[in-house]
């Protein structure tokens, strides 16, 4: 530091080189500039006179004071001035930097990492080994030159977990007998067995702590609640209030993603948490994949949701309902009671619900569909359907799937079913065997008190045990499924509500409900829903909180997913089980965030912004502008600045320090319209178009208010069209065809408004179609244009009198063939004019073959280079010709402009009618 | 010495240079529009001045029939005098002259031989006879003498400063002396005084560079004469400026009393303008009497 400003000198002995600068002072000021000889006749007058002043040929102190100050930038300049130079750590020794790396310090990673890179010079600079460590991702504890971690700092990323104790207690370990100082980059969150690896650390060296204030923030799993979604954000530091908005993300119905909905939050002061309830509509709630914390790049800022937010839509359909009033009997009650927590639940018949695409259709009780409603049915299973048919009175009375199996029944059923434990029957109700492996329920805990009364049988089947999924403990088959397409069936042999069985009394049902994914999954009975399941990763959370394809990470177990406990082996992210989801989050919803607390024996910093900046260039540069100015100044002083010179001495001033300046465009085409022709490849044919165009760019230019520029030559491949009004196109055989590209901005250009106007110049062999050489180009070329109905140009086109009355075209050949966009079918003759209102665009082509080039076309002194016509009458024809042309550029202009109702009187007057 | 080479290829590079003196004087002189002028007295000349009538000793070869058969009497027809004059340029070829303070200005000694051999080819045309002063080209009339004027006025002489030859002046010819009269006072005066006794009328135009008129100087020089034989060392130029201005104007002031004395007349050309109003101003003058 140097007089208190953040500023030291890696050379500062160089400095002493300022105390010659008085030194200086007095050698400068006593030598007067040299004199100039000059050559000048005058000389005659002047002799004899002498100079009053002798002082002022002395160097002026404003030039002395410049070049000192070029001179002190200089040494000041070698000295190395460092701004916020690094307080030198003293250590001489080995350095470990340890990093928490956690989802909680990845929000100021970038801060991180350039403090890392800092120490990392510094050690450089000090000749120290250093070792590079992620606590969470621990590796061999190895010293090396500090050169070596910077080139490798860039992919040291924050990892979307913690340390664990037993990481950090493995790290303590292996720095037994070491010496070395440690800087620890925390993340701000307390953790345990934090203070074990501590005391190592102090044990092997001098421990400095760095953390930001500000701690970390995460954001809870959300939850539904009274048709509200609840957010839950929390804090490790709670001393300031804060607002923060969570955004709830998800794809909108083009699948783009994007913010669906933003939410404030409020952590007032001293409160660790803040919370807040989201309502939506159900649609756009359920396309919600993730909340976020907006602004903060960290993995504990993402919470994803998984079907919690996703509601089901179930549909409820029974038989006839001739109970009345018998509510607890109704055989869709205990499902109605279990599903409306969290499903939506639609009733109604079935072929009203059907075309609503429910996820799951319930029948209870329902013997046979319609045939209509059964191919329906079978669709709507083929698409992934999920149908949960239960049995009842009369199902097992019909006759249904006796004999042949019935497609939307998974198994043949005897006739009557049977009944057991009954007032008439032997046996004791029978209860539920426990589940196999291979059956969704697998895991599920059995209770006791289910026990069935009464059921339909399957009839023994070479299928039928590879469709039961639940069986009675006399092996008799209770669930039995049977896929049909990507959809399923299942059967539960019992009733739905609690006439044949305890089932629907008992938790067992919601369960079973739940595994089959009619319900979505919900906190309770977590443990029990997820014993035996393997779960695939979808997607993972990095450490910022972006989202990674999981698929390549091997499944996880159902507990260890439930466990929480996010790791390496088990990373934040979206997980799947068939077709059930579940999100795993960095935060669950009983995280609590607790900020570091560190002994008072170790020193505890911020990160530092300020980073140390090397300020030699900057003064070595301020002197070569001194010195540059001080040229100026000594020519101006000596009376040698002339005109010439002090403008190559500024412009070397000027030039010298300034990044270039954008070159200012100077491209005539936007100052100017332009004709242009397309290139044909035929030189001779190009520089008859582009004389024909100077030709009539000339005649414009004398006859109307259009003045174009010089007229340009467009090749198709490489030229941008834009600027170009009209394009003239000549045919020849052999050209070459327009690329694709080239075709895409041609019919770009069509569309925007630009015209061409096809000349096939071969009006006098050929009429227009296919018949020549060049008609048959033409209609190649034009095959991939977007050209629309043609007719030939008709009497009251506005062609006829955008500047001349005209009814014929020549060019060198006098057709009467010219053909532009049809006019549409209804365009009428409008009462009072003569010619109907068409066109109301420029017509986007104008084909024809009079070669109108070759009668434009003008050498530089005006005289024409082509003959057109014999005598007189083909000057008349040359002169129409160039009225074409005024006409065409008029109408390329100025649109319908004409067939404003405005200039129908003149024209009329004009006509003599 | 100078070498027959050194004379051969000074003599091309002369030689080279007299086109475009030669042009540019023609070109000069073609501006400027005039015809022979008469004496006002009867005598040889292509035109008409008077009839007069025949006196004893006039030849039959002088009476003009046509007039006489008109009156009865016999008249002669008198032609206008016409007198070719004698003119003596003086250009000052010395050193100070090949001075240009900028590349885009011509010396002053192109410009002087430019306006000399311009009034010549004009005075030739006019009929006059145009020499230099001294004895080197006396005048003579007729086209040749453009070309030998030309010739003459190319060579640079030495010296520092010119000096007008006023030796072998003719009486009651007419003069122009071009120069900067930069050089020494008295031989002008003594020049002047000398050519005035034998009645020669004439202008003298004082031609001039900007920079010896503005003195636009700054900052510490040495200045040195053309010859290089005068120098004066300044710390300040600037503050010499007044004191310079002051010098020249009272130079001026001389020339121009001395002219008025002797009865010539004094004119200021400045490089920095155009050849053509000093031409005009020229002409007119030499016409004056």
């Amino acid at each position: 530091m140097i007089l208190g400003l953040p500023i030291g000198f890696t050379a500062p002995w160089v400095l002493a080189a300022l105390a010659l600068l008085p030194i200086l002072w007095l050698i400068l000021r006593a030598i007067p500039p040299a004199p100039i000889r000059r050559r000048f006749p005058g000389v005659v007058l002047l002799l004899g006179l002498s100079d009053d002043d002798t002082v002022t040929d002395r160097t002026p102190w404003w030039l002395l004071l410049l070049r000192m100050l070029a001179l002190a930038a200089v040494i000041i300049g070698l000295a190395g001035p460092l701004l916020n130079p690094e307080k030198s750590q003293g250590g001489k020794g080995p350095l470990l930097i340890a990093m928490d790396a956690s989802w909680a310090s990845a929000a100021d990673w970038e801060a991180r990492r350039t403090m890392v890179s800092a120490l990392l010079e510094e050690a450089a600079r000090d000749g120290r080994a250093v070792s590079l460590q992620r606590l969470n991702d621990p590796q061999e504890l190895r010293f090396l030159p500090a050169d070596s971690w910077a080139s490798r700092l860039a992919g040291v990323l924050p990892q979307p977990w913690a340390a664990t104790p037993d990481q950090m207690s493995a790290l303590a370990r292996a720095t037994d007998g070491q010496r070395f100082d440690t800087i620890w980059l925390s993340d701000g969150v307390a953790r345990d067995g934090r203070d074990t690896l501590l005391d190592a650390l102090q044990a092997a060296g001098s421990v400095r702590v760095v953390q930001t204030g500000q701690g970390a923030l995460g954001l809870k799993p959300s939850t539904f609640e009274d048709g509200k979604v609840l957010l839950t954000a929390t804090r490790s530091e709670s001393a300031l209030a804060r607002d923060i908005t969570v955004q709830a993300i998800g794809q909108d119905p083009g699948g783009a993603e994007r913010v669906l909905a933003t939410l404030p939050m409020t952590f007032e002061a001293g409160e660790n948490e803040a919370t807040n309830a989201l309502s939506l509509p159900a649609e756009l709630r359920a396309r919600i994949s993730r909340f976020e914390v907006q602004g903060l790049r960290s993995a504990g800022a993402v919470t994803l949701s998984d079907d919690s937010l996703r509601r089901r839509e179930v549909a409820l359909i029974a038989g006839r309902e001739d109970r009345e009033g018998l509510q607890l009997l109704s055989p869709l009650h205990y499902l109605r009671q279990a599903l409306v927590e969290n499903a939506d639940v639609l009733e109604g018949a079935l072929t009203d619900l059907l075309p609503a695409n429910p996820d799951v259709i319930v029948l209870a009780d329902v013997a046979v569909l319609s045939e209509g409603e059964e191919a329906a049915v079978l669709d709507w299973l083929d698409k992934g359907g999920l149908l949960l048919r239960f049995a009842g009175p009369r199902l097992a009375a019909s006759e249904i799937s006796r004999t042949e199996e019935d497609p939307l029944l998974p198994v043949r059923l005897r006739a009557g079913g049977r009944s057991v434990g009954g007032a008439m029957s032997w046996g004791e109700p029978k209860s539920l065997a426990p589940f196999p492996e291979d059956s969704p329920f697998f895991g599920l805990e059995v209770p006791e008190e289910v026990t069935v009364t009464a059921q339909v049988m399957a009839q023994p089947d070479p299928t039928l045990a590879s469709r039961v999924i639940a069986s009675l403990s006399d092996g008799t088959p209770l669930v039995t499924r049977k896929q049909i397409g990507q959809g399923q069936v299942v059967l539960v042999h019992v009733t739905a509500n609690a006439e044949w069985s305890g089932l629907p009394l008992s938790g067992l049902f919601v369960q079973m409900l739940e595994r089959l994914a009619v319900l979505s999954s919900t906190a309770a009975d977590l443990q029990d829903r997820m014993a035996g399941t393997i779960w695939q990763p979808l997607k993972v959370l990095d450490g910022f909180g972006r989202l990674e394809d999981g698929q390549s990470l091997p499944g996880v177990p159902g507990e260890n997913l439930l466990s929480g406990a996010i790791s390496r082996d088990l990373r934040p992210g979206l997980y799947r089980d068939g077709d059930r989801l579940l999100a795993l989050n960095v935060l669950d919803a009983e995280t609590t965030l607790a900020p570091a607390r560190w002994p008072l024996s170790v020193p505890v910093e911020g990160l530092r912004g300020a980073v140390s900046k090397d300020l030699s260039g900057y003064l070595l540069a301020a002197a070569l502008i001194l010195l540059a100015a001080d040229v100026l100044a000594s020519l101006a002083v000596s009376g040698r600045l002339w005109g010439a010179r002090a403008a190559a001495v500024l412009a070397l001033a000027v030039l010298m320090p300034t990044p270039q300046a954008q070159a200012q465009s100077n491209d005539p085409l936007i100052r100017e319209m332009v004709l242009a022709h397309v290139l044909t490849g035929n030189r001779t044919v190009d520089d008859t178009a582009r004389a024909g165009l100077h030709g009539l760019t000339e005649t414009l230019f004398f006859r109307t208010s259009v003045e174009p520029g010089p007229p340009a030559s467009v090749d198709l491949e490489r030229d941008e069209l834009a600027f170009y009004p009209i394009l003239y196109w000549p045919i020849t055989p052999d050209q070459p065809s327009p690329s694709r590209e080239a075709y895409a901005r041609l019919n770009d250009y069509l569309r925007s408004g630009g015209m061409i106007l096809f000349d096939t110049r071969d009006a006098d062999v050929a009429r227009f179609g296919a018949a020549s050489p060049n008609g048959r180009k033409l209609q190649s070329l034009a095959a991939g244009l977007d050209i629309p109905p043609l007719d030939p140009l008709p009497a009251d086109h506005v062609l006829t009198r955008t500047f001349y009355l005209l009814q014929d075209f020549p060019g060198r050949y006098d057709s009467r063939d010219v053909w532009v966009e049809a006019a549409p079918p209804d365009a009428e003759l409008i009462e009072g004019m003569p010619f109907r209102n068409l066109n109301d665009g420029v017509t986007p082509v104008v084909i024809g073959g009079n070669d109108w080039a070759a009668a434009w076309a003008m050498d530089e002194r005006g005289n024409a280079l082509f003959p057109v016509g014999r005598g007189r009458a083909g000057e008349r024809q040359r002169e129409l010709a160039y009225r074409f042309g005024v006409n065409l550029v008029m109408h390329v202009l100025t649109g319908n402009y004409k067939s404003d109702q405005v200039h129908v009187p003149a024209l009329l007057d004009r006509l003599g009618q | 010495m100078i070498t027959s080479a050194h004379l051969r290829t000074g003599a091309e590079a002369e030689a080279a240079s007299l086109p475009p003196l030669l042009a540019q004087a023609e070109h000069l002189a073609g501006t400027v529009l005039l015809g022979d002028h008469g004496r006002r007295r009867a005598g040889l000349g292509d035109d008409f001045w008077q009839y007069r009538p025949v006196q004893p000793g006039d030849s039959l070869r002088m009476i003009d029939w046509r007039r006489s058969a008109k009156t009865g009497a016999q008249f002669v027809r008198q032609r206008e005098w016409q007198v070719a004059q004698s003119v003596m340029l003086w250009v000052d070829q010395a050193a100070s002259m090949v001075f240009s303070s900028d590349k885009s200005l011509p010396t002053k000694a192109d410009r002087a031989r430019v306006l000399a051999l311009a009034v010549a080819i004009l005075l030739i045309r006019g009929g006059e006879r145009v020499g230099l002063t001294g004895t080197l080209l006396p005048p003579r009339r007729g086209e040749g003498q453009i070309l030998r004027l030309t010739d003459m006025l190319l060579r640079d002489e030495g010296g520092d400063y010119g000096t007008p030859e006023a030796r072998a002046m003719l009486p009651h010819a007419r003069a122009l002396f071009v120069s900067d009269f930069m050089g020494d006072f008295d031989s002008f005066e003594a020049a002047l005084t000398k050519a005035a006794d034998r009645g020669v009328r004439g202008v003298c135009l004082q031609v001039l560079d900007p920079a010896e008129e503005s003195f636009p100087f700054k900052g510490r020089a040495i200045f040195e004469s053309m010859g290089e034989t005068l120098r004066h060392e300044t710390r300040k130029a600037d503050d010499l400026r007044d004191r310079y201005m002051d010098r020249l104007l009272e130079r001026k002031d001389r020339l121009r009393a001395l002219c008025r004395m002797t009865g010539w007349h004094y004119g200021q050309h400045h490089t920095g303008e155009s050849a053509q109003s000093a031409l005009l101003w020229l002409h007119r003058a030499m016409e004056k009497r």
